[in-house]
């Protein structure tokens, strides 16, 4: 095993010595050292390489359970072979990265570039991380992930065979990124854990009222309602998120809150052999601090991506094998959701109590709607979910959903109360259309990543749970009987999940219409056709293509809010327990970042400080007097709502360090 | 030299608490907790004093619920190579824990023992003190620097005084209880985690450590602070005065 740096004490197992002579960096000195086979060891500050922990090599300390495996060898040729990369990237633009981010996915690391260039974080050979391997690596633990995890152990059981699952969660614990209305049909939990009643699950409220309101200013229509709830339940998902996670302790998962995946590793083929975990410890200007901490790789023979509506892994990971193209999918429409809880007066409280309404304020080219359901203890939960294809930049979902909570209908109900949580997140709104093919060389994406909400029914958890469960089977098989992934697709073909999703599939497309069109279209597929149309409507534009330009729109006037029941951004961000270690390179990166200040805002006056709701980003004037871009990257819920609508797709959302984000427990 | 450093597991510091409706206590159903971070500042500074060669041994403890074998394995995953576990239900207060931990330093004669300043709960400031009263032994309180000389048994401890740094030196064995300027604590790495598991945590109970846990003191009623009302622009010198003085009664 060659050594490719050395630590010269072992005093401080995290000191980092940060070489000064980086900027003084020559690349055919560093060839030289670290392609001769030699054992010296090299002092950090004539090759200009920062100098890393080693005592993760020491073998004395390897304990059972896993192994610490660094593969010089490999990854010697993949350093070498990418060293000529780099090289036109050490000029520092973010523009080069292209070549960088090649570099990084290769997984042979970047090398540090001089650091003009702010918020880059710099990376060293990746041979110093520490490397654990699994037989399966679930990335999020949400109700697809954790479904996953425990129908492997659940088989591992029945069949007498003993496989490793390690799920991997950036929230702070399991559930605190997990936000839903959310009204639960049981079909899939009845699956995986028949028990859950006796378990004690967090499920006790069932539906007892289903209501349908069409709202105008001051009004409330009823109609007739077109979803059928009866024996599901209104629950709280972060809660029964957290219960299965202790189910999946139970059996013998490894859940590790707090840690980000945020790199994809591949072998030779091009296969995925794992993810990697972020780096944590760096400094905003992308500096190591005090405690700088290396991310671990985590290998997996078999990966599946639970991470939500458009996870940052699986996004990558579908544009890279062109998984939508593979089954000539549509491209994925989505939705914000933006949802409170809050605990309300006795007498106004009526447990299981389902509304939900269309209309004001949304008006009729925009596609949205609220939802209003009773848990226990008091408590409600009231959203709104705005479709993200909405066409005037000045639209505010965030302002909308206050605006919402003054209607007479709503009103009444909330006075008195106090609000517990906030929180924010996008869902797929896609459908059977945009379903990617979801298997790639290594593994396959689940859940809400891949997009099985079945939209009329407002309801993504089931199926969620279900494409976990379906994807465990087909890694079982994958491990212990040598089958291909491919099974997972074609289990999901013919599962509960495509027959629901394929009767699904007009009613979200019929809105392109307009919200009389799309109702009337719906009301046909429901009542007359059942769900046996012959033809399969299409999505518009992409949601980022959608948004028309300022100057053909007019601004909405927003009320100030009163406090009472609606509150300013800040007030409700204190209530979703977001925090994120602040000194750290920020997470949303602009691919141009000159396109803010040239397109964003004398275009679309600046979208993105409208739609984001937790205020990330800002418009401020600077000393000239000319408006910036200010991204607070410390607010963000990890909603993704900049990642899918900005026009010019030039904000990309990379995972921040784990432990941060949202803090939701009844959400 | 072993070193013996207490953790409390406290409600998050990024959580908005609220208070329970019965006014009993803050609400801790379905409310994340972690390690108080002054806990997190003693436990680095003893791993620190460790890797720095001047002891041997870092023992994590913490008493409470069941629930505290969870922010014991975090110790452990930042480091600590055993943990203790007191096992005691219903509130425990300063004095009751300054007198656990005088059990257990009889026990397992530590020549240092590090606490957080105070819990973020809380926020007595009380335990350390007590603790090194009822041993007899010398304290340095809200140290923002600690220097240890092995040969001498010496603790040099820069303390965050009011009127600015005091420093004061010591004879071991000492109770020091940490600040936040003190060092920035590490993360808990993955595979640090997974080798956390299979250290061993000991439990106590009050009783096998001849403590009885009876508090003086019962809380009556927590409630939320008064909302903050809003300011008031006053046009003249003359309203603000005749305000300070005919509405606050402040002069």
């Amino acid at each position: 095993m060659l050594r490719l740096l050395s630590i010269s004490s072992k005093s401080k197992s995290n000191s980092f010595r940060r070489s000064s002579s980086i900027s003084s960096y020559s690349f055919p000195h560093l060839e030289t050292h670290l392609c001769s086979p030699t054992n010296s060891p090299i002092s950090s500050n004539s090759s200009g390489f920062p100098s890393n922990q080693f005592n993760s090599i020491n073998p004395a300390k390897t304990p059972d359970g896993y192994s610490f495996s660094h593969r010089f060898d490999r990854n010697f040729s993949y350093f070498c072979s990418k060293i000529g990369f780099c090289k036109v990237s050490s000029s520092g633009y973010w523009l080069n990265c292209a070549n960088l981010r090649t570099c990084e996915r290769k997984g042979s690391g970047v090398l540090r570039v001089p650091g003009s260039v702010s918020g880059m974080r710099s990376f060293s050979s990746e041979s110093d991380r520490e490397s654990m391997e699994y037989d399966v690596v679930i990335v999020g633990a949400g109700p697809a992930g954790l479904s996953a995890a425990i129908r492997l152990k659940q088989m591992c059981i029945e069949k007498g065979a003993d496989l490793s699952v390690c799920v991997v969660e950036k929230g702070a614990e399991v559930g605190a990124h997990i936000l839903s209305g959310n009204v639960f049909e049981p079909r899939a939990l009845d699956e995986l854990l028949p028990q859950w009643k006796q378990e004690e699950a967090p499920i006790s409220v069932t539906v007892s009222s289903d209501k349908f309101w069409f709202l105008t200013k001051n009004r409330a229509f009823s109609l007739p309602c077109p979803f059928d709830n009866k024996g599901n339940y209104v629950i709280s998902l972060s809660q029964l998120v957290r219960w299965m996670g202790t189910k999946a302790e139970e059996l013998g998962v490894e859940i590790y809150p707090g840690f980000a995946a945020s790199e994809i590793l591949y072998d030779a083929k091009d296969t995925v052999i794992g993810i990697a975990t972020n780096d944590m410890g760096v400094a905003k200007d992308g500096s190591k601090k005090e405690i700088f901490q290396r991310g671990v790789e985590l290998k997996g023979r078999i990966m599946l991506l639970a991470e939500g509506c458009r996870g940052s892994i699986s996004e990558k990971i579908m544009k890279k094998y062109n998984l939508r193209e593979k089954r000539h999918a549509q491209h994925q429409t989505y939705a914000l959701g933006i949802k409170e809880v809050w605990e309300i007066e006795e007498d106004k409280h009526n447990p299981g109590s389902v509304i939900h309404t269309l209309g004001w304020p949304l008006d009729q080219k925009t596609y949205g709607g609220s939802f209003l359901y009773h848990l226990q203890d008091r408590q409600v939960a009231i959203g709104l979910v705005v479709a993200l294809n909405y066409q005037n930049p000045f639209l505010n979902p965030y302002e909308e959903f206050q605006k919402l909570k003054h209607h007479p209908a709503i009103k009444p109900l909330l006075e008195g109360g106090s609000v517990l949580q906030y929180g924010a997140r996008t869902l797929n709104e896609g459908g059977f259309q945009s379903i990617p093919y979801p298997v790639f060389p290594g593994g396959a994406i689940i859940g809400c990543s891949a997009g099985f909400l079945n939209v009329p029914k407002i309801k993504g958890t089931h199926t969620a749970m279900k494409s976990g469960m379906l994807a465990a089977e087909a890694t079982f098989g994958v491990l212990q009987e040598g089958l291909n992934l491919e099974t997972y697709w074609d289990a999901l073909q013919n599962s509960w999940i495509w027959e629901e999703l394929y009767r699904a599939r007009n009613y979200r497309p019929a809105f392109e219409h307009g919200l009389v069109p799309g109702l009337a279209i719906s009301g046909v597929e429901h009542y007359i056709l059942k769900g046996r149309s012959p033809f399969t409507l299409k999505h518009g534009k992409p949601d980022h293509e959608a948004t028309k330009v300022a100057r053909l729109c007019s601004p909405i006037q927003y009320p100030k809010p009163d406090g009472v029941l609606s509150f300013d951004v800040p007030t409700s961000l204190h209530r979703s327990n977001t925090n994120h270690e602040h000194d750290q390179p920020a997470h949303l990166r602009l691919r141009d970042p000159k396109i803010p200040e040239q397109v964003n805002l004398p275009d679309y006056a600046g979208p993105e400080s409208r739609y984001c709701p937790a205020r990330v980003y800002e418009y401020n004037p600077d000393e000239k007097s000319q408006l910036k871009l200010q991204i607070n990257a410390q607010n963000c819920l990890h909603c993704k709502a900049c990642d899918i609508k900005d026009p010019k797709q030039n904000i990309e959302w990379t995972v921040p360090e784990g432990g941060g984000g949202p803090g939701y427990s009844v959400m | 030299m072993k070193i013996m450093v207490a953790v409390k597991r406290v409600i998050d510091y990024a959580v908005k608490i609220r208070v329970k409706p019965d006014k009993t206590g803050v609400e801790t159903q379905n409310v994340k907790m972690s390690m108080n971070p002054f806990c997190e500042i003693a436990l680095e500074e003893a791993l620190r004093i460790k890797e720095a060669g001047m002891a041997s041994e870092v023992v994590a403890v913490s008493m409470g619920p069941a629930q505290c074998v969870d922010t014991l394995r975090t110790g452990l995953a930042m480091g600590a190579d055993r943990a203790i576990h007191v096992d005691a239900t219903g509130p425990l207060y300063p004095l009751s824990v300054a007198k656990l931990f005088k059990a257990l330093v009889e026990l397992e004669k530590p020549g240092l023992l590090i606490l957080g300043k105070q819990a973020i709960d809380d926020d007595c400031n009380q335990t350390g003190q007590m603790v090194a009263g009822l041993l007899g032994w010398p304290q340095g309180t809200f140290a923002s620097k600690v220097v240890l000389d092995k040969e001498k048994q010496l603790a040099t401890v820069d303390r965050e005084v009011d009127g600015g740094l005091e420093t004061l030196c010591m004879d071991l064995p000492a109770v020091i209880t940490t600040d936040l300027r003190l060092n920035q604590p590490r993360y808990a790495t993955l595979p640090n985690i997974m080798k956390a598991k299979s250290k061993v945590i000991k439990k106590y109970t009050p009783q096998e450590l001849n403590v009885e846990i009876k508090s003086e003191l019962e809380v009556l009623q927590v409630t939320e602070p008064p909302k903050r009302k809003a300011g008031v622009i006053v046009s003249s010198v003359d309203e603000l005065i005749d305000k300070l003085k005919n509405e606050a009664h402040v002069i």
